[in-house]
């Protein structure tokens, strides 16, 4: 397994780029923590897929370098790459057994036939497809498909990188946690550097101990799925993170208190003034309803029972907002009083997060 | 089970072809099975003579002679047509604008009638004004179709090649097609050769237009009549001679009503039965996808 | 009013849907919910038309039309895949149903822009297919499905194939746009998670039976056998066998399960308690009556930002346990899990539930 390091990577697929809008990757630097699990989150077309492609060699960056353990990849094809890709439709050789899948990257690579074997044993036995060996592998389960696409990268000892490319898109849910706990334990267990594709939050989040935001081609935040939860760095992170995601709100902040429309938020920090758009920005989470007297005045438009809890749809001063209900809150009426903790009330500028004055 | 309603209706639908196809095939066949159990002479006087042509075309050498050309024909056809076939499709430009160039260029051969294909071929062989004929005389090749009966098989062969290739490539070139992406992506990754892409990715995927090829191409190969008939008229001697060609000699020729009839009904079952062996081993092995859906459903 | 009588399919000797009745109110959202192959897609084109049943009777407002061509039904459907005419532009895509009807040129242009703006379009109506994002052109094919003005709207995993993102907004939609026009609309998911946000009623899907069916929440709170509460359970739903003797409820390994009384008046025997994640934690609550607490070694843990979900095996089941906020604990380590006992869904001996929870303070 390697550490994977982009320096100054940027791609256009137009032959010629001009301005900053031509290219489909803008210019990054990062690291990929050798053993790290890393996930790649954003909305298509964010990027996400051209910077998998980079990284498994199907696609030459424009300008920059890859290296893998320092040493400069950037031109090298997949085959000699020693990476290993899981798609997002189970690819398998239909006419092989599963035995046959597994031992197929080895035998590719001339491995000698008796460690062929047992690496495709132990392999097995990590999948727990064991007694599927023997079987074509053209009539197994979507999921079993996956896993045997997996194996095949891990077969490999020389594997540098496992790529997943939004894997778990054809499995049902409840085969989704199975696969997706099954994944970080043989992560656990071959400490193999992984890097996730996907649109689906929950997937990024619960999977990665890092996860890579993405957006109209940049990175927007790298962060554990906590920083990412209460320090979005940026208004799209707060947006796409989070079920309903985090409530925008425009202000105007003088010191450490900010004011919407007609009513004032008290702040955390104090911030200095600057120009550009000013938004306040706090997670449906950290929305209290039925404040009291000295909370801001809302206007209920709808509650939503989801099973495990409720979310109000709420307007204050006109701006569409929604809040988590705890067990057993009441919203009886048309309005409300919300506070917000002041712990948990980010302030953005231009989109971008700026950090208060204690 | 209740009666429903649909399906009537839908035997109303399907009528009409049964009827074309009773007119079209299944009265003419009627026709050919009255005439291959009678002897007639030409005066509307009918007599049963039982299987007796039957039994005089399986011992007839002639028969033995000009099936085992047609075996060796469409043998010949489908050893050359097949990876020939597959070859080109796998040569196919990935540029746009080639592709479509050469699929167009493809095409064509499949555009002209089959009469004028003979014709073509009649033409670009002759020894005394075809291109090919004079070139390859003036090379000192000894090629003469209308005499030398090696030289008039390459040519038919070569007619049909040139005719019928395309046809199987650009099947072929469908089918390659259908295979997504990833399929590459995956086997570059795990360090498959050219080779092995092949074998594993793109001949089982390539596999039901390949089984459509192979049909279409050996009952075609095997029906063979207007081309061979207008460039070498069977000859020289018997040596082109399919069976398709012995048959209309037989019939139109010499006018052997029963004997032509029994042997076209034995024609028709050959094909029948060649077809049927083709489409059994070409798809043993399969049926697995519905088993899955089957094993899905009780995994859910 | 669509009813379904006793309707089976049989397909080459397989049965895709057993003996399914079901009744859909006018102007109602019914939802199909079922992991891939419980039959939704089965009972979509039967109830479209496309396909006829082996037996049973289809009724549309009590009348008989079993059999009845889908071209002779108002029907309306959205699938998985974002099907539009490619050749066409968007506004002619929308338009394409009231063409086939015939409708006055007026009409269909007043239709068109309506839809057109319900479902924020208007400024792709000269696009074609090919132009539009995946989100887009779903939206192309939802307004299609809008102006035909059908009685009956199925929808079949319409958001399967989009973003997370895009699913979210559009998932909001959706009932909304389809209220107005009093038709049936039917919904086909394989995610819980994805019935509750929409509400309306629910029917859960397993190997071609409709297990239950009513309103949503009804269905999730009160599932009437254990394989509905699996079905409708994601995470997948956490269950415990226990042994009744007595006004004793015992684990397989002997743990007291303190239920209070609510299996009073039940006899002695074999049950199945199951509870949703949330309903276990790793956090020991404020008062330990009628909580189960019990040892479970955390085999993986994985974080939402606000919340873990953490796997455990406990009492020789594996669980999953949701959690407020972030838990610091690693695969392998001994944890203690709480379990509000007077919260579980009861199973008896055949599956059937036999005690519910107490009802929720209604909000």
């Amino acid at each position: 397994m390697a550490r994977i390091d982009l320096r100054g990577l940027a791609h256009s697929y137009r032959p010629a780029p001009r301005g900053r809008a031509d290219y489909a990757l803008k210019r990054m630097d990062m690291t990929w923590r050798d053993g790290g699990a890393y996930a790649l989150l954003g909305p298509s077309g964010c990027g996400k897929t051209t910077l998998l492609n980079i990284i498994s060699g199907l696609l030459v960056p424009s300008q920059g370098q890859v290296l893998f353990d320092d040493e400069d990849v950037t031109d090298i094809i997949p085959e000699d790459r020693n990476i290993a890709q899981v798609f997002q439709f189970p690819v398998i050789y239909d006419t092989m057994t599963v035995r046959q899948n597994l031992e197929f990257p080895l035998r590719n690579r001339r491995v000698p036939e008796p460690e062929i074997a047992a690496r495709v044993a132990e392999i097995a036995e990590a999948l727990h497809m064991t007694d599927d060996l023997p079987r074509k592998a053209r009539g197994l389960t979507a999921d079993a498909k996956q896993k045997i696409s997996l194996g095949r990268g891990l077969v490999r000892r020389d594997t540098a990188a496992i790529l997943f490319d939004e894997p778990l898109t054809v499995i049902d849910p409840h085969l989704k946690w199975l696969l997706r706990s099954q994944l970080k334990d043989l992560h656990r267990r071959y400490d193999f550097t992984m890097i996730y594709v996907t649109h689906d939050q929950t997937e990024a989040l619960t999977f990665a101990d890092s996860v890579v935001v993405m957006h109209e081609g940049a990175v927007v935040q790298v962060g554990t799925p906590t920083e990412l939860f209460e320090r979005p760095a940026h208004t799209f992170v707060g947006y796409f993170i989070g079920s309903p995601g985090m409530n925008v709100l425009p202000c105007e902040i003088t010191g450490a208190s900010a004011r919407v429309g007609h009513q004032t938020v008290p702040l955390a920090r104090g911030y200095a003034p600057s120009g550009g758009k000013v938004e306040l920005g706090v997670r449906p989470e950290f929305v209290r309803v039925d404040d009291g007297p000295d909370g801001l005045a809302a206007q209920v438009t709808d509650v939503e029972d989801v099973g495990r809890y409720r979310i109000a749809r709420l307007r204050l001063e006109g701006h569409p907002m929604a809040a988590i209900l705890p067990d057993g809150a009441r919203l009886d009426g048309h309005t409300t009083r919300v506070g917000f903790d002041p712990a948990h009330v980010n302030v953005y500028v231009d989109d971008h997060l700026v950090e208060g004055e204690a | 089970m209740q009666t429903k309603p649909v399906n009537q209706k839908a035997w109303f639908l399907v009528l009409p072809v049964f009827l074309l196809v009773a007119f079209s095939a299944l009265i003419p066949l009627m026709t050919v099975m009255n005439y291959s159990v009678q002897d007639t002479f030409g005066n509307n006087q009918f007599f049963w003579v039982g299987l007796e042509w039957f039994e005089d075309i399986l011992q007839s050498e002639r028969f033995h002679d000009a099936f085992l050309r047609q075996i060796l024909f469409s043998a010949l056809i489908l050893a050359i047509e097949v990876p020939l076939g597959i070859a080109v499709a796998l040569c196919m430009p990935t540029r746009r604008f080639w592709t479509a160039v050469v699929l167009v260029l493809m095409a064509l051969p499949l555009l002209i009638p089959w009469n004028v294909v003979g014709t073509i071929w009649q033409v670009f062989g002759r020894v005394d004004i075809g291109l090919l004929g004079k070139a390859l005389y003036s090379l000192g090749v000894d090629y003469n179709y209308t005499q030398d009966p090696l030289s008039a098989w390459i040519t038919v062969v070569v007619m049909d090649v040139w005719h019928w290739t395309s046809l199987v490539a650009l099947l072929c070139y469908a089918g390659l097609q259908s295979i997504p992406d990833a399929y590459y992506q995956a086997a570059r990754i795990d360090g498959a050769s050219r080779w092995a892409v092949f074998r594993h990715i793109q001949l089982p995927k390539m596999k039901r237009v390949l089984l459509i090829a192979v049909l279409l191409r050996f009952m075609d190969s095997f029906m063979i009549y207007t081309e061979p008939f207008v460039v070498t008229g069977g000859g020289p001697g018997n040596s082109t001679t399919f069976l398709s060609i012995d048959l209309v000699k037989m019939a139109i020729g010499q006018f052997d009503l029963g004997k032509a009839a029994a042997m076209s009904i034995l024609y028709f079952l050959t094909i029948l039965l060649l077809s049927w062996v083709f489409y059994t081993v070409m798809t043993s092995g399969e049926g697995n996808g519905r088993a899955t859906r089957r094993r899905g459903r009780a995994d859910a | 009013m669509l009813t379904l009588d006793t309707v089976t399919s049989v397909v080459d000797g397989e049965t895709h849907l057993a003996d399914i009745s079901l009744t859909l109110e006018s102007g109602s959202l019914n939802i199909l919910l079922g992991p891939t192959l419980a039959g939704k897609t089965s009972l979509m084109r039967l109830m479209a038309g496309l396909d006829a049943p082996t037996s049973g009777r289809v009724l549309v407002d009590d009348r008989d039309v079993t059999g009845v061509p889908v071209r002779d039904r108002a029907v309306a459907m959205v699938y998985q895949q974002f099907i539009n005419y490619p050749t066409l532009s968007v506004y002619e895509n929308i338009a394409s149903p009231l063409r086939v009807a015939r409708r006055p040129k007026a009409e269909i242009d007043r239709k068109v822009r309506e839809a057109a703006a319900l479902l924020r379009l208007e400024d792709m109506l000269d696009r074609t297919p090919q132009a539009l994002s995946g989100g887009q052109q779903q939206r192309t094919a939802l307004a299609r499905a809008l102006v035909k003005d059908a009685s009956l709207v199925l929808l079949d995993e319409p958001l399967a194939n989009l973003d997370y993102k895009l699913r979210e907004d559009l998932r909001a939609e959706l009932p909304r746009l389809f209220a107005a026009s009093g038709s049936i609309l039917v919904y086909a998911t394989t995610e819980p998670a994805e019935a509750l946000l929409l509400g309306g009623h629910t029917a859960t899907l397993h190997q071609g039976r409709v297990t239950q069916f009513g309103p949503t929440l009804d269905v999730y709170r009160r599932p009437a056998t254990l394989l509905t509460a699996q079905t409708f359970s994601d995470p997948p739903l956490n269950v415990l066998p226990v042994t009744k003797r007595g006004p004793a409820v015992t684990a397989a390994d002997g743990t007291a399960v303190p239920l209070g009384d609510r299996m009073t008046g039940l006899g002695d025997g074999g049950y199945t308690l199951g509870f949703r994640p949330h309903e276990l934690s790793l956090r020991p609550p404020a008062t330990t009556a009628g909580v189960l607490s019990a040892p479970g070694v955390v085999a993986v843990t994985e974080i939402t930002g606000s919340e873990s979900y953490v796997h455990a095996q406990a009492l020789g089941q594996r669980w999953v346990a949701l959690d407020p906020g972030i838990h610091a604990v690693s695969p392998g380590q001994t944890v203690t899990l709480y379990l509000d006992a007077r919260r579980c869904l009861v199973f008896g001996p055949d599956d059937r539930l036999v005690a519910e929870p107490p009802t929720l303070a209604a909000a």
